[in-house]
Order: C-alpha cells, then sequence, then structure tokens
C-alpha cells in the first residue's frame, strides 16, 4: 500500500468518484495550460509582453498595431492549434489504449498516419512540389491540397479498419492488422519516395517532422470543429471505455455493447487523429506518452477522470512543444517531432520510473 | 488474505439495498453448447460440446458444475452467460429467454466472474466493484448516492469491505476474487455465474470464497452457478452439483445423490486415484505389496495406515498372539520390527524410509 493510498481519507458516502487530489490536479493543469497558453502567444523570435498579449487576446487594440498582427496572424493559430492538436492526439491515445488494452498503443497505431502520409506522398510525388509543406511556401493550393491529401489517406486507412473491424472478433487481431496496413503504407511511400526529385522528397519529410506553425485561420475553422466533435464525443463514451476497463467479456456481461462501442472508439480516433495530422503532419509520442503520465498523475484509469484530464496534460505538453520548437528569442525552428521525442522521452521515461506503479494502469 | 471472521451472511451486515430477487433461477431447455464452424473458408461444422441439457439451478441454491478438464465446464458457463451463442436450445434466468432481453436489461439479472485474469490497472477496489453498476446507470456512467451505497453494500457482502480503498492491482488473489465477486454483486443480479473462482487461491481462501457463496445463496435468495476442481469441497457444500462425466453426459443433484450413484467416482476415478463412496473423498490407488499387521490406539492409526499405504502397505490389525510388525502408541513413538533389527523413532519420515528398505 503506497502512503498517498493509506493517507486518503476515506470518501463521505455518496460523494462522487472524484477524490480531493483528482480535483487539485485537473485544476493545477487547467490553470497550468491557460498560463502557457498567454507564454506561448507571447514569446517566439520577437517577444510580445504579456500584457499587450491578454489586451488582444480579449479584443482590444494593441498599443502597437504590428504587436497585434503578430498575435492575431501568427502567435495565435500556432497555440491554438498546440492546444486542440495536443488534447486530440491524447484523447486518442487514451481511447487506443483503452480499447486494445495496449500500453504501446498510440493514436497512430491503426495506420492513419501512415495513410495521411502516403496520401501527402502521392500528392508531393505526384504533382511535383505543389505541396508547400512546412517550409513556407504556401502559395495557391499547395497547403490546400497536403491538408486535403492527408485526410484522404487518413479516412481511407479509417474505412478499411473500420470494415475489417466487422469481421475481426478480437482486438489484439485488430491490432495487428492495423500495424500491417501502416507498415503498408510506409512502404509504398518509401517507393514513391525512390522516385521522387530530391527536393520533393526533402519536403516530405520536413511534413513528417511535424509543425503547429503551419495552420492559419481557414485551417482552424476545419480543424477546431472537427477536433472538438472528436472530444466531445470523446467525453460522451467515458461510460463505455470503462466498461471495457476488465476486458471486452466482462464489458459483454455487463450489458454493453462492444461492437459499437469500439466502432465508435475507432471513428473518433480516427478522427481526431486523422485531423491532427492533417494539419500538423504526424505529431509523434504525444498521444503514447500523455495518457500515461495522465494515469499516474491522477492516479486512476476511470475515464471521467482521465479523458478530462488527458485533454488538459495534452494541450499542456503541446504548448511547451510549440515553445521548444522556436526557442525565444531565437530565429530558429527545431522540427516539431524533435522535441517531442528527444526532450521528451527522458522527461517521460523518468516520470514512469519514478512511479512506482508506471504502466500498470494502461491494460487495465 | 482472507478474512473469515467478517464472512457475509453470519455477520448480519446485509443491508437493504439489495431487493429479494424472483423466484425462478436458472434454465436451460435442450441446450446444446459447443462451438460453430469457423467461418472463415466455408469448412468445418458445428463441433458441439455438451448435448441436450435440461439443466436447472434453483434460487437460494449453490449450484457446483464439476468434470474433469476439457469437459466443456466453461463452455456451458460462456454459454449460460451469453458470451457463446448456444448451438441448440435456450437458457432462461427466472423464466425469460436471454437472448430476447436487451444486454443492459440482462446484465441487472445475471453476472459473471470469469476466469480472465484481470488486470485492474489504477483502479481502486471501490472503483473496481462500482463498475459493476454500469447496467444501472445513466448515460455519463455517473454514480448516484444510492449506486454507492450498493458499491458498499457489495464488498460488504464478501466480507471485503475493509478493502474499498486498496489499489486493485495489489490485493491478493484471493482478495481479488472476493472484490471480483463483489463487482457481480453490485450488477444486483439475481443469478450470479462463476468460473472456476478458486483457482489461484489457497486452501482457507478456497473454503472462505466457497461457504460465502453458498451463504450469499442462501441469505439473498441468489442462484450460484460455480465451477470448480476443488471436487472434496465442492461436494462438501454445495446444495446441487451438475456433474460432467467423461462421455460428457451430465448428472445432476444433491452431492450425497451422485455420489451414491457412482457419478463421481465414474467421472474422476483414475489410475492412481479412487475415490471413496463412504467418506467421500478421494484416495491413492496403490497395488499393496503386502500386508503389515500394526498394533496402535485408533486415534494413530490413520496417519500410520497413510504413512503405510504411500509405501505400498496394506495394514492388517495385530490380533492376539500376533506379533505386531509396526507399532504406534500414544505417545507418538513408532517401533519397527524389520528383518534386521528395530527400529525406534517419532518420526514418520524415519518410519518410512526405513520400510522402503523391505
Amino acid at each position: 500500500m503506497t502512503a498517498q493510498t493509506a493517507v486518503r481519507p476515506a470518501p463521505v458516502p455518496g460523494t462522487p468518484v472524484m477524490g480531493r487530489r483528482r480535483l487539485w490536479v485537473l485544476a493545477a493543469l487547467a490553470a497550468g495550460t491557460a498560463a502557457l497558453f498567454v507564454l506561448t502567444v507571447a514569446l517566439g523570435s520577437y517577444p510580445v509582453p504579456l500584457g499587450e498579449v491578454v489586451r488582444v487576446l480579449f479584443g482590444g487594440a494593441g498599443a502597437d498595431p504590428r504587436w497585434a498582427v503578430l498575435v492575431e496572424e501568427v502567435r495565435l493559430p500556432r497555440a491554438l492549434t498546440a492546444v486542440s492538436v495536443g488534447a486530440a492526439l491524447a484523447v486518442a491515445g487514451v481511447q487506443m489504449q483503452t480499447l486494445f488494452r495496449n500500453a504501446l498503443a498510440d493514436p497512430f497505431s491503426l495506420g492513419v498516419s501512415s495513410g495521411a502520409s502516403m496520401g501527402v506522398a502521392a500528392v508531393v510525388v505526384g504533382t511535383g512540389g505543389v505541396a508547400g509543406g512546412f517550409t513556407g511556401d504556401l502559395a495557391g493550393l499547395g497547403r490546400v491540397g497536403v491538408v486535403l491529401a492527408a485526410a484522404f489517406g487518413a479516412g481511407c486507412v479509417l474505412a478499411l479498419v473500420l470494415l475489417l473491424s466487422r469481421w475481426v472478433r478480437s482486438a489484439v487481431t485488430l491490432l495487428v492488422i492495423g500495424v500491417v496496413i501502416g507498415s503498408a503504407a510506409t512502404a509504398g511511400v518509401s517507393v514513391m519516395l525512390v522516385y521522387a526529385r530530391p527536393e520533393l522528397a526533402q519536403q516530405f519529410v520536413m511534413w513528417g517532422l511535424g509543425s503547429f506553425s503551419a495552420t492559419t485561420w481557414p485551417d482552424l475553422a476545419v480543424m477546431l470543429p472537427v477536433i472538438g466533435t472528436g472530444l466531445a464525443a470523446a467525453l460522451l463514451t467515458t461510460k463505455r471505455l470503462n466498461a471495457l476497463l476488465l476486458g471486452e467479456d466482462y464489458a459483454r456481461t455487463m450489458g454493453l455493447n462492444v461492437r459499437r462501442s469500439r466502432e465508435l472508439a475507432l471513428l473518433g480516433t480516427s478522427v481526431l487523429a486523422g485531423a491532427a495530422t492533417a494539419f500538423c503532419g504526424p505529431v509523434a509520442f504525444l498521444g503514447l506518452a500523455v495518457p500515461h503520465l495522465t494515469r499516474v498523475a491522477l492516479g486512476t484509469s476511470d475515464h471521467r477522470v482521465l479523458v478530462p484530464g488527458a485533454m488538459l496534460a495534452g494541450a499542456f505538453l503541446a504548448l511547451v512543444c510549440a515553445l521548444l520548437s522556436q526557442p525565444p528569442g531565437t530565429d530558429a525552428v527545431l522540427p516539431l517531432n524533435a522535441i517531442t521525442s528527444l526532450f521528451g522521452a527522458p522527461v517521460v521515461i523518468a516520470f514512469l520510473v519514478r512511479s512506482r506503479r508506471g504502466l500498470q494502469g494502461v491494460t487495465s | 488474505m482472507t478474512d473469515l471472521t467478517t464472512a457475509p451472511g453470519r455477520s448480519g451486515t446485509t443491508t437493504a439495498a439489495h431487493t429479494p430477487p424472483e423466484p425462478g433461477g436458472l434454465t436451460t431447455d435442450c441446450l446444446t453448447v459447443g462451438y460453430r464452424a469457423r467461418a472463415v473458408w466455408g469448412r468445418g461444422r458445428p463441433r458441439a460440446v455438451l448435448e441436450d441439457l435440461d439443466l436447472h439451478a434453483a434460487a437460494g441454491e449453490l449450484t457446483v458444475l464439476l468434470g474433469p478438464n476439457g469437459a466443456g465446464k466453461s463452455t456451458l458457463l460462456r454459454t449460460l452467460c451469453g458470451l457463446l451463442p448456444p448451438l441448440f436450445g435456450g437458457v432462461r434466468v427466472g423464466g425469460r429467454h436471454i437472448t430476447e432481453e436487451p444486454p443492459a436489461a440482462l446484465a441487472r439479472r445475471l453476472a459473471v466472474v470469469l476466469t480472465d485474469r484481470v488486470d485492474a490497472g489504477l483502479l481502486s477496489a471501490r472503483e473496481l466493484v462500482a463498475l459493476g453498476r454500469h447496467p444501472h446507470t445513466g448515460f455519463t456512467g455517473r454514480l448516484t448516492p444510492s449506486d454507492h451505497e450498493t458499491v458498499r453494500w457489495a464488498l460488504a457482502a464478501v466480507g471485503a469491505g475493509h478493502l474499498a480503498e486498496r489499489p486493485a492491482a495489489e490485493l491478493s488473489d484471493g482478495e481479488r476474487q472476493r472484490v471480483l465477486t463483489a463487482r457481480a454483486l453490485a450488477q444486483e443480479p439475481d443469478v450470479v455465474l462463476l468460473d472456476e473462482p478458486t483457482a489461484f487461491l489457497d486452501v482457507p481462501s478456497r473454503v472462505s470464497l466457497t461457504v460465502l457463496l453458498r451463504d450469499l445463496a442462501r441469505d439473498k435468495g441468489l442462484t450460484v452457478v460455480v465451477s470448480t476442481h476443488d471436487l472434496e469441497l465442492a461436494l462438501r457444500v454445495a446444495d446441487a452439483v451438475w456433474l460432467v462425466d467423461r462421455s460428457s453426459h451430465v448428472h445432476t443433484g444433491a452431492p450425497e445423490d451422485l455420489i451414491a450413484s457412482g457419478a463421481v467416482a465414474a467421472a474422476f476415478d483414475a489410475d492412481h486415484l479412487a475415490f471413496d463412496a463412504v467418506s467421500g473423498s478421494f484416495g491413492l490407488r496403490r497395488p499393496a505389496r503386502t500386508t503389515v499387521a500394526v498394533d496402535a490406539p485408533a486415534d494413530r492409526l490413520p496417519l500410520l495406515e497413510r504413512a503405510l499405504a504411500r509405501e505400498g502397505l496394506a495394514v492388517r490389525r495385530a490380533g492376539l498372539g500376533d506379533d505386531p510388525q509396526v507399532a504406534a502408541d500414544a505417545d507418538g513413538n513408532l517401533t519397527l520390527h524389520g528383518a534386521d533389527g528395530v527400529v525406534r523413532t517419532r518420526s514418520f519420515h524415519e518410519l518410512t524410509r526405513a520400510v522402503r528398505t523391505w
């Protein structure tokens, strides 16, 4: 028995499941995310005073119009993208890990990102460089083309997986199939890249490194509602996810329609991961790590707490990564996936190793 | 660790949270269980494991499902709880067919403890039990005060109230089985099915869990069906037995009925195992090398007999004028009159070693 559980007072009869500690963690996460959001808007290659940021965010006119433009056209879209994509990938990761009862499942386990990659590679290679990727050449159909191609690729994989899930009874088999589909798509991408001109291949590689900075307001007008819908769906299906905690057989005997739940979770995950990938590239690691971190921080596998917690934690960590990928006061731009994986991995490993129960909550 | 002192039913910890179930129990009609054809390549036929079962488990009774490995106990239980579709026939709970009910409605009347090893992760025992409220809660899964009350009742009913705040992953096997049983009770079912709940437990935990299940059946009027390999315990505690024999025939009745009819012996006797219908227990079957004359007080004789039987020696009480070859006295001294002299010892181990050289 851990000290914390020994100390935790027995809940008064009839109190909600959320213990005091969980409320504190959620509140701290929310406050931290809000603070970091303002910081992300304020900091960058050219710092904007915090007061100005807050004034612009609340619709006031900034003292310097250049600040207002910088905040509204560059910083705010970046911060909003980070928040929504972070939350989306984290929640998708929770759904996948619970659905497959597997600690290594993440939003891309079923090949959604590989499908998106294949779509983007096809556009990049096939149309000879229409795709500007994140290299700054966003003229014409470039940006839209990439987004549509990624969405189409992700959608194809999603349709295939959903179709197969009607026949495949075992979740593990479905997971393996997803991994195989992903490998096949990746193989297709490499074949295309072999025949691509080097500079186009370079563009594709840049896309593959992910970015929160390329989204524009028109992008956000599509992405935010899609991700918002996916997140709302996840919040509405927490009861189903909880029933799956003890495995599909127990879920059935508790009256759950397991097939329906599985399809809902797969659809939700794929929409979230597909939208995130379409606009930001395959952002690695957040979807795998944030669910684990959230479980440990909240000390529970109860999805009614875990899903909101993962949203906040995902948004928080994505903002941290957004900040680090464009170190304040410099013109340097680091690839997003380098930040998430290189800097994130040691932190997460340390966190999980230190917390004695580590990955235990995953397969439950 | 199990807590025998707070075994429910005896301690009177039950509350009004549980409504008395309607009578009816669990009934099967011409039920055939087994596996359907593998549809993948269109080959193979349905494989029936047990056929034409007309079984009834009564409310208020502990019914035990016994049978050798591979006899189809798990298949039958999975069919009874609706996880496996029957090949033929049907299952009724309280008079209604389980396939005719919406799954959530069925889950309010029938609960299961499976053999699946549950990894409870970061749930506390209370949260794990609360999962059983699933068929009763609304769309969001929010627990009302009465749900919390039922969870507390279920934990108390299995004598696990003190475990409520413990992480479920840190429970011992015995504690976890109690908590999983509580999860099933939290569904407030009329019928509880348990698939080998005592499999990983030590002897005291087995006894206390089995007695607990019988008390739950008796005191709460539940229909409890348990499959187990724990034959002797089951035959002592069960109110009714479903015994699957090697030819896939299911015998039903009180334990004593099946012992008397020889069904138990027929189902489990093997080369080295013999069922003794008189004592209702199993013994090792070993051909006796020879018979030895023994002199021992009545309370020492059974142990001596056991020790010698292991060495292949049958025992005969030494009569008058008949020199005993092995003697025991009330103080625990053992004397062995062997071919090469007399061995005196207080240890059965030395005795059996000495006998082995005969």
